[in-house]
């Protein structure tokens, strides 16, 4: 997996552009529009949270010592070829027991007591181009989806010219 | 902290307890809030948005037309001027329409009470007063209807009530309104898709608006003092421990006095059916602008204000919350059912889903009132038994100072020129300024802190402090509407001031340190206080070491205010951000150009304390500009 869902938090206006198109594209609709339309209550996997002055969108890390899947008792949460962790279309079927919630560091596992399923950030929103909804939908590229050198790569650049200036 | 009121934090643990959810739940929920609604930079005004300019070089700079962060930012703010001004106006317009069908003889719960007042108003509009009450009256009502259509000339309610300085000033920016409901319209208009795109014409649209803002805020002081009375000092109480237990309790909230006052002339007809059915009598009690109306003119204890406005509800003892409009929260009607009080509304533009509407229309105003009163009647039955938690703490007040009661206060000092020992004491520095402390509550400010602070500060300097709306609500509640707090607070020129003239007016001790001028359209009596300062020294209000503060403001009203004051040329303190900082253009016009054409210019600061440090810097710079003595922080 090349690309990760990137976050420049001091972008970041806490608009929630991201959440809405995250549960739109988990929606059968697909769409805002049409998942309000046909009364769909799809849920968002990203979350944007005031933290002090600060506004942070946070979505899951994908990592790759995936606590949630060594705590998965049932199968259901794996990791795809792509290298997304995602709780559906795996060997085993989620039954709600939250461990994988528990032990998520991150707390961007989120339970559907309806459905009695966990519920996460599955990539399955990808456009044609490879882009997350969430990112597509950033109005300020505060959400990028690149390579995580690229961003070290930016971030040392910006540090040298603030330190030499 | 979500309040610094005793009394609400209560009530908030009540809500807690019980799962009520409160405005700061709501405030919670929401967050983080939309920062691009926090800069002014989102544009819903057509179907090719909403558009949103990126406050980042690289995101989007100019919306789907075009337009761009300032035009965005000037268009929503005018826009908000335009609804204040048309929420101040409409409660103007209600009032002279009750007291038309008054004179007609087809509402006789509205007639005119003070015919002085009627008179005076009368004379200062240029109006012929040689006529009978009734004649007058109906010739002051046709110049006040006239006021809401475009007329030839700037209308007289504005020009009549500002300097004559002012009104040339504000002439050569053309921004004098012709009336009221035109600039109203006139301001959509401008706002609509590809009108007006430059933010500076924008912004003066938006003063002559607030100028229509003041005339329809005076206008409506002007009919509620001819209707029912103009205030004089009244002695009361505020906060939650005003209510009873034993008693029917019925909480008037809104801002009209339209219905409230005949509420309380009702109630007092009803006692015995009070008593009747075993309680001790009607305890009503005032919530934000209504309360502060029946408060001014009546007496009547103010139990809230602002956002804690769900909080009476609460105690389990309320009987029934009457409510007219503006500032009452649709939420009322979840809290009322947890407690099983009618929340009655009574205006028929203002109805809440989950609420009993009685619409109250003038022609049977006591009727309605009575059938209201009732309502609370059976409610008191209902409760008996039940448990309340009706919080101890509630404060003195006095209040009722209209700029009547004021100049009557000074007269006492000297009768031939009652503005003079006001004016001696700005000029030895005994009095170093006068401001005007005003505007709402907002759930994002612990309750009251920024109130609190700002006066404690301000009072310590020797400056004399008016207050307004929820403001003056908020020092009602905290105690410092009283003579006590005078000594408690109040710095050695203020505290020589406020006693020489309290005991000279015959109240045996000082005025209260803070004047309470009454609800949110009276914000027009410090407008008149200041221009006679200005007439009578001959000079322009923005040389005045005056200044005006909502460190709290939420509505569409306050921005109105704020407006005004600035347009009539006071520094205005802002204690929220507005949604303008997504232009640089218009925040610097507002907090700096401006100041060059009209003298007045906004100062935004959440701290209070550095708020009171950058007002009190304000009024020096005026001390010094009329060489004056000044002083240092």
């Amino acid at each position: 997996m090349k690309n990760e869902i990137l976050i420049r938090y001091q972008r970041c206006l806490g608009c929630r552009s991201c959440e809405l198109a995250c549960a739109a594209a988990h929606s059968k609709a697909g769409s805002i529009t049409g998942a309000v339309l046909a009364g769909e209550k799809p849920a968002h996997r990203i979350f944007v949270t005031q933290s002090g002055d600060r506004k942070v969108p946070l979505n899951c890390r994908h990592c790759e010592d995936a606590p949630c899947i060594d705590a998965c008792i049932t199968g259901a949460m794996h990791r795809e070829q792509s290298g997304a962790v995602a709780n559906e279309g795996g060997p085993g079927r989620c039954t709600g027991c939250w461990m994988c919630v528990m032990v998520c560091p991150y707390g961007v596992i989120r339970s559907d007591l309806i459905q009695r399923r966990a519920v996460k950030c599955d990539r399955a929103c990808l456009d044609e181009s490879g882009t997350p909804a969430c990112v597509r939908s950033c109005p300020t590229g505060a959400l990028v989806f690149a390579p995580v050198e690229e961003i070290s790569d930016d971030r040392r650049k910006e540090f040298l010219i603030a330190s030499i200036d | 902290m979500k309040s610094k009121d005793p009394a609400v934090n209560r009530l908030i643990d009540v809500a807690l307890d019980r799962g009520v959810e409160t405005v700061w739940d709501r405030l919670a929920a929401q967050q983080p809030q939309c920062g691009f609604g926090e800069l002014g930079v989102c544009c819903r005004n057509c179907a090719q948005g909403p558009c949103r300019i990126s406050p980042f070089g690289d995101g989007p700079q100019r919306g789907v037309c075009g337009a761009d962060a300032h035009t965005i930012v000037a268009r929503n703010l005018v826009r908000a001027i335009a609804a204040g001004c048309a929420a101040h106006s409409g409660h103007a317009k209600h009032l002279a329409h009750a007291l038309h069908k008054g004179l007609d003889g087809k509402a006789a719960a509205y007639g005119v009470k003070d015919e002085t007042k009627l008179r005076a108003l009368a004379a200062r509009l240029g109006l012929d007063t040689e006529k009978t009450t009734a004649d007058l009256t109906r010739k002051l009502l046709d110049t006040a209807l006239a006021q809401f259509a475009e007329g030839e000339e700037p209308m007289a309610w504005a020009t009549a009530v500002m300097t004559e300085g002012r009104v040339r000033k504000l002439a050569e920016l053309g921004v004098l309104p012709t009336g009221i409901e035109n600039t109203v319209a006139d301001m959509m208009h401008r706002t609509h898709l590809g009108v007006d795109a430059d933010p500076v014409n924008l912004l003066l649209g938006g003063i002559a608006c607030s100028v229509a803002d003041m005339a329809g805020s005076h206008m409506a002081t002007d009919l509620a003092d001819i209707m029912f009375g103009t205030p004089a000092p009244v002695f009361s109480e505020a906060n939650l421990g005003v209510m009873k237990e034993n008693m029917v309790n019925i909480a008037l909230h809104g801002h009209n006095p339209v219905v409230s006052d005949v509420l309380v002339q009702v109630a007092r007809d009803m006692e015995d059916q009070a008593r009747e059915i075993g309680a001790q009598g009607i305890n009503l009690l005032g919530v934000c602008c209504t309360g502060n109306e029946v408060l001014m003119r009546h007496g009547i204890p103010s139990i809230t204000h602002s956002i804690s406005q769900e909080m009476p509800l609460l105690t389990g003892a309320l009987d029934a919350m009457v409510v007219d409009y503006q500032c009452v929260y649709p939420s009322l009607a979840g809290v009322a059912q947890c407690s099983g009080t009618p929340l009655i509304t009574t205006m028929d533009m203002a109805k809440i889903p989950g609420a009993t509407h009685v619409g109250v229309r003038e022609e049977e105003a006591r009727e309605k009132a009575r059938e209201i009163v009732t309502m609370a009647l059976e409610a008191y039955q209902r409760r008996l038994g039940r448990p309340v938690n009706i919080p101890r703490h509630k404060s003195k007040v006095v209040a009722g100072f209209s700029v009547e009661a004021v100049v009557r206060a000074l007269a006492a000092v000297d009768a031939e020129d009652p503005l003079k020992p006001l004016i001696d004491n700005i000029i030895s520095g005994n009095i170093q300024g006068v401001v005007l402390m005003a505007g709402c509550n907002n759930a994002k400010v612990p309750q009251d802190q920024n109130f609190l602070t700002i006066a404690r500060e301000l009072a310590a300097r020797d400056v004399l402090l008016l207050a307004t709306g929820c403001g003056a609500g908020a020092y009602a509640r905290h105690g410092m509407l009283t003579p006590e707090a005078v000594g408690e607070f109040a710095g050695p020129g203020l505290k020589a001031v406020l006693t020489a003239v309290g005991e000279a007016a015959g109240l045996g001790g000082p005025l209260p340190l803070i004047l309470h001028l009454g609800s949110c359209v009276d914000n027009s009596r410090a407008v008149d206080l200041a221009v006679a300062v200005a007439n009578r020294l001959g000079v322009d209000v923005d040389k005045l070491p005056v200044a005006a503060s909502a460190p709290e403001f939420k509505t569409e009203k306050a921005v109105a205010i704020g407006t005004y004051a600035m347009a009539l040329g006071m520094p205005v303190h802002l204690g929220v951000v507005p949604p303008v900082l997504g232009s640089a253009q218009v925040t610097s016009l507002l907090t700096a150009g401006v100041k060059d054409l009209l003298g007045g210019y906004f100062i935004v600061e959440t701290d209070p304390v550095e708020s009171a440090r950058l007002i009190f810097e304000a009024l020096q710079e005026r001390r010094q500009g009329l060489e004056l003595p000044t002083r240092a922080w």
